[in-house]
């Protein structure tokens, strides 16, 4: 087994161990897609919407939502406690780089969320009748762009912040805005004019909107994917720029 | 196969070379100027009081720090651009650093066997190690001592030409400690390099070859455990119960003795070895029979205590 694959399996392992980072990333969006498809005028169809029902426009919220719950609110802490715990330390003396450690923490987080996306789409489907997305390639690329800045901003905040402490509040500082932006508390195609102009500038504003686009069977807007795309790459270089080793 | 004029080089060549290293945080030295070289083979200490520079100077010579002026070199390698290759040559166990929480020892030994191209027999270190009985336990959940002899295997597992050991035996109990004692032996009876830093005197008496005792960050003496102590003044100490009364001139005539000493009918003297030759023969010569006599060293503890001692307060 070569030894990064050690480390991958090693890693793996340890977050099975996380019932409650499970939960939150796999299981919290399903579940929150299931109660507000409970309710009854969510159900119907809304010309407010283009005839759309609200059901529908939750279905690229969620799977936005596993993103930010795998990126925002789990991952930093366990990257920042590998730092302040020497684990990055003890595994710098070996032949082994400590950025691999981050790295399979990053890739499970990503799977994970990968996972509760397919999940939130099958609830959708089976449950209440959610047509699958019908754009799939640029659904796909929403996704992947949405994930990517998910994990860049966690890892940016685990970046600058000095201890798991100061970390798990940051990221949940961070947290409860980028649910509001990713239209957990209201679709942003639901959102007054204004609003979601500004929205659509915020990093999981515009890729709820690609999503939602997508979803729709329209090629997703390229300034939206563009904004996503531009907000990823400033917060992965913040955080190859701010993190300390130690 | 090596031809065999380089290979008397390469014998020749200390494997650990540290030169005038100094390392300073916030504009405050810790490490001042310190020089020492480490052989192959050998088990070298490092001894001072906390503050005095140590883990500095071992990080520096594992690469985690990077020296603000002076060379350090491990087997021909400097620790901060040969990265790759020091890895390969130099098991650390730090003396602060963790591991992932819910990871057993058994999947720690096993990922760390991974890392290294040439690991030994974790199997085999677990059992020497005694942690075979604790394979499934996960690492929040051990004592302070199995984690530490986890750490040992840990820097152990590559199987190193050198390991570093940073407070080796830091809350482990006195039967622990000996056992760690004597497993650090059979490893440099297998030819590795053991770098130790300490502040168990009894532990640095054991096993180093030679000490480096650190004061402020720098080496304020270098020498033998027992060159250590023969430094301090009484190296030797000498006490006995004279059948009968010594004669004062015969005791004051003794080489080499620093202090002679006499209470209740009992007789101290600290001197040296030839201080203690010298009593012997004095005692056979009148016929005097020395009642509970003992010749001891006077410990390392003794000789650190005067050596770091600090004049200034």
């Amino acid at each position: 087994m070569s030894a990064s694959a050690a480390v991958l399996k090693a890693e793996l392992r340890l977050f099975g161990r996380e019932p409650f980072a499970l939960f939150w990333i796999v299981a919290f969006p399903s579940i929150l897609l299931a109660v507000l498809g409970l309710i009854p005028s969510f159900r119907d169809p809304d010309p407010g919407l283009g005839g759309a029902r609200v059901i529908d426009l939750y279905v690229p919220v969620n799977v936005l939502l596993a993103m930010i719950m795998a990126g925002v609110q789990a991952l930093p802490p366990v990257l920042s406690g590998y730092r302040e715990r020497g684990i990055l330390r003890r595994m710098s003396t070996t032949p082994m780089r400590p950025a691999a450690l981050l790295a399979a923490q990053i890739v499970l987080h990503f799977a994970a969320a990968l996972g509760s996306a397919l999940l939130v789409v099958a609830v959708g489907r089976l449950a209440f009748d959610v047509a699958l997305p019908g754009q799939l390639p640029g659904y796909l690329l929403a996704l992947l762009l949405g994930a990517l800045g998910a994990l860049a901003m966690g890892a940016a905040v685990a970046a600058v912040t000095p201890t798991v402490k100061a970390t798990t509040v940051v990221g949940s500082v961070v947290l409860f805005p980028m649910m509001f932006v990713a239209g957990v508390w209201g679709p942003v195609q639901t959102m007054p004019d204004l609003l979601r102009r500004i929205v659509e500038c915020l990093p999981f504003g515009a890729a709820s909107q690609a999503l939602y686009r997508a979803a729709e069977g329209g090629s997703p807007d390229w300034a939206h994917l563009g904004v996503t795309a531009a907000w990823t790459a400033v917060l992965i270089a913040a955080a190859v720029r701010w993190f300390r080793w130690e | 196969m090596r031809a065999g004029a380089p290979e008397a080089m390469l014998e020749a060549m200390p494997i650990i070379e540290v030169s005038g290293l100094r390392k300073a945080y916030g504009g405050r030295p810790a490490v001042d100027g310190v020089t020492f070289t480490v052989e192959e083979g050998e088990i070298f200490g490092i001894l001072g009081q906390n503050g005095a520079g140590k883990t500095t100077t071992v990080e520096c010579v594992e690469g985690l720090r990077a020296p603000d002026a002076g060379a350090v070199r491990v087997a021909g390698l400097d620790p901060r651009t040969d990265r790759d290759r020091l890895t390969r040559t130099l098991g650390v166990q730090l003396q602060e650093s963790e591991l992932q929480e819910k990871l057993t020892v058994r999947e720690a030994l096993e990922l760390y066997a991974a890392l290294y191209p040439a690991p030994a027999d974790w199997r085999g270190l677990a059992e020497r190690l005694g942690l075979t009985g604790k394979l499934t336990t996960r690492f929040g959940r051990l004592s302070g001592g199995q984690k530490q002899r986890l750490f040992i295997a840990l820097a152990l597992i590559g199987r190193p030409r050198v390991v570093v050991l940073d407070e080796l035996t830091t809350g482990l109990d006195p039967r622990a400690r000996r056992d760690t004692w004597s497993l650090i032996e059979e490893v440099r009876d297998g030819g590795v390099t053991v770098l130790l830093v300490t502040h168990f005197m009894e532990e640095a008496q054991r096993l180093c070859d030679r000490i480096a005792v650190f004061k402020r960050g720098r080496v304020a003496a270098l020498d033998t455990p027992a060159g250590l102590i023969r430094r301090g003044s009484g190296g030797t100490v000498i006490s006995f119960a004279p059948s009968r009364p010594l004669d004062r001139d015969d005791l004051a005539g003794l080489p080499e003795a620093a202090t002679v000493e006499r209470r209740d009918g009992h007789v101290t003297i600290h001197g040296t070895d030839t201080t203690a030759n010298a009593v012997v023969s004095l005692l056979a010569r009148r016929r005097i029979t020395a009642h509970r006599l003992r010749i001891t060293d006077s410990t390392l503890d003794d000789a650190f205590l005067e050596l770091t001692e600090d004049r200034e307060n």
